[in-house]
């Protein structure tokens, strides 16, 4: 009883309340009643319900086809009618009214312009201007140096001695991505072989290298390089020296006579080389050779290293063009 | 009228009917250049009661033989000399290339080619099914070669396949399997081929593919590959929109030309007085 009580005296304190604000005078002016307008509010929302409700339907519905779709469909559903609803209460339903407000006029003059005398006036007079300003400068750039310092994460700028390393030497054996080493019989023409040193890591840069047999009187090798290619059989690194993506793609010729020559290509960029005259680039943004591997065949007849590369493996650096790779 | 008005008709008659007679040549050449297939083919006159091995042999000599030559040896030097008189190559030799070649030829109506050197491309058969049969069994006679593979993908696993198709495919066919270009190729859809063709073609190594022996890629491996391009056929588009399955570019191109548009435009609305 005495719950109920309570609430019938703050029910009626509240319309006492309500109704005194009526009395009070308004500060915004009534609108226009828009009925229309409310009724569009109420429609929308309700859509936005009823799509809601159809989420919940979707999602205990197992059975149906493109659930995910209908899901999506119908949450955004709710929430676009949601907020068309209240796009259309913002616009049609609240009262807008424009106010301009001017500035006000500065109030005190003189003591701005006193102030500013202070400013001016308290700076002690500078008689070594330049060792000041020397100093500014080696405190910036040195700011600057600090800042750049964390670039040389990137790579190495200064020693570059082990870009140079690569682990093949002579008489390292070609074996295929399990371990088991090539031989030269199994090196058909019309196809291409990925090979990793015997031994080293696969991860390293200049481990991979591709394996293509071509016609012997199809190379175009240089001269200082005939004996690289037993066989018809050339090895070039597997790094693209453009940006160093993987030189995946072999693209040969089905009818030599009519169709473009055998190339290796980066499916990256496109750079595109010649494995019959030493990696040259024939297409694309690689600004230098593939490095060509030189081969040998063994007595029983497998695949082996015959040096190094021709070139440092990878994309391009700071004397790349200078030295020959080193063994590790 | 005036005498110069006169003239002008005159005038004005036979010239007009010339453009109207040039207009009427040109609309009716153009149009039956268009009716014109790009490439006629040549059937026998009573195609139907023939045997197969006659209908096999005519068709050969109608519509292969300028190119691979009358005895399957093809037609050409291999190495092109330029200068007038010259031969380039026109078409290999189909001697040995076996019933899987041209199967694979005909059915993805690859041939025949209107020219020789163009890159040769997917589309329906030209000749009907029991034209290729004809075919396919003359070409198989022409030497000893590979039959029409018949692949497994159902003894094959998905998940290898994805694997070697990211080895071996990936990087011209891209790993959706939607293709795309290359240095001086066209790089083909593989998804909507069939499983034999799929076999077919990783056995050839068409245009500029490599091909791929039994070593590299044995026959399970390639039931794999083929098991994992029939899943690539029907992916799953759990957001209902693939966007070519090609990666987060055309995604992107999505979110920012039609998402972001959408959204601006929106807020401009919003954002307008009533007035």
């Amino acid at each position: 009883m005495r719950w109920l009580r309570a609430a019938a005296v703050a029910l009626l304190g509240a319309l006492g309340l309500a109704r005194g604000a009526g009395r009070r005078e308004r500060v915004v002016q009534p609108g226009e009643p828009a009925p229309r307008s409310e009724l569009v509010v109420a429609a929308l929302l309700l859509g936005a319900a009823a799509c809601a409700v159809a989420f919940c339907v979707f999602y205990a519905t197992d059975s149906l086809g493109h659930q995910t779709q209908l899901l999506g469909l119908s949450l955004g559903g709710a929430l676009a009618l949601l907020s068309a609803a209240l796009i259309v209460t913002g616009k049609r339903l609240v009262v807008e009214e424009e106010l301009e407000e001017d500035y006000p006029e500065p109030e005190s003059p003189d003591e701005q312009e006193q102030v500013t005398a202070i400013v001016r006036e308290s700076a002690r007079p500078l008689t070594r201007k330049r060792l000041l300003a020397g100093a500014a400068g080696v405190a910036g750039t040195a700011l600057g140096a600090a800042l750049i310092t964390p670039a040389l994460s990137l790579g190495p700028a200064l020693d570059t001695e082990s870009l140079y390393d690569a682990p093949w030497r002579r008489g390292t054996r070609l074996v295929g991505e399990r371990g088991t080493p090539y031989r030269a019989a199994g090196i058909e023409t019309g196809t291409f072989y990925t090979a990793f040193p015997e031994g080293a890591d696969p991860e390293e840069l200049g481990s991979p290298v591709v394996v293509v047999r071509l016609d012997p009187a199809a190379l175009a090798l240089p001269a200082e390089r005939a004996r690289w290619a037993p066989d018809g059989i050339v090895a070039y690194s597997k790094v693209c020296t453009h940006a160093g993506c993987a030189v995946a793609i072999y693209r040969k010729p089905l009818f030599a006579p009519a169709e473009p020559r055998p190339a290796l290509v980066c499916p990256c960029h496109y750079s595109t080389f010649d494995p019959a005259a030493g990696g040259k680039v024939l297409f694309g943004p690689a600004g230098r050779a593939l490095p060509q591997l030189p081969l040998e065949i063994d007595a029983t007849g497998q695949l082996r290293a015959a040096g190094n590369f021709s070139g440092p493996v990878g994309p391009s650096f700071w004397g790349v063009r200078t030295r020959r790779p080193r063994s590790t | 009228m005036t005498l110069s008005r006169l003239r002008a008709r005159a005038l004005g008659r036979p010239g007009r009917r010339v453009i109207w007679a040039l207009a009427a040549t040109v609309a009716l050449g153009g149009g039956v250049a268009e009716a014109q297939p790009p490439i006629g083919i040549v059937r026998p006159a009573h195609e139907q009661g023939q045997p197969l091995s006659l209908l096999g042999r005519e068709l050969y000599a109608g519509n292969c033989a300028s190119c691979h030559g009358i005895d399957g040896r093809g037609v050409g030097s291999l190495a092109p000399q330029r200068g007038v008189g010259a031969v380039k190559g026109l078409g290999p030799s189909l001697r040995g290339v076996g019933a899987l070649a041209a199967d694979f030829y005909l059915r993805t109506g690859r041939m025949p080619l209107e020219r020789s050197g163009k890159q040769a491309s997917r589309q329906g058969p030209q000749f009907n099914e029991r034209e290729i049969e004809a075919l396919v069994a003359y070409v198989a006679s022409l030497g000893q070669g590979p039959p029409v593979p018949q692949p497994h993908p159902e003894r094959g696993s998905v998940a290898a396949g994805l694997h070697l198709f990211t080895e071996h495919c990936a990087g011209c066919h891209q790993v959706a399997g939607e293709g795309g270009v290359l240095t001086g190729a066209r790089v083909p859809l593989v998804k909507h081929s069939s499983p034999a063709q799929i076999a077919e073609a990783v056995r050839i190594g068409p245009f500029l593919m490599p091909r791929f022996s039994r070593r590299q890629i044995s026959d399970r491996q390639l039931d794999s590959i083929i098991a994992y391009v029939r899943l690539a056929d029907a992916p799953v588009d759990r957001g209902g929109w693939g966007i070519g399955h090609l990666g987060p570019i055309p995604e992107g191109m999505v979110t920012w030309l039609i998402a972001v548009v959408l959204l601006v435009g929106v807020c401009v609305l919003l954002g307008r007085r009533l007035s």
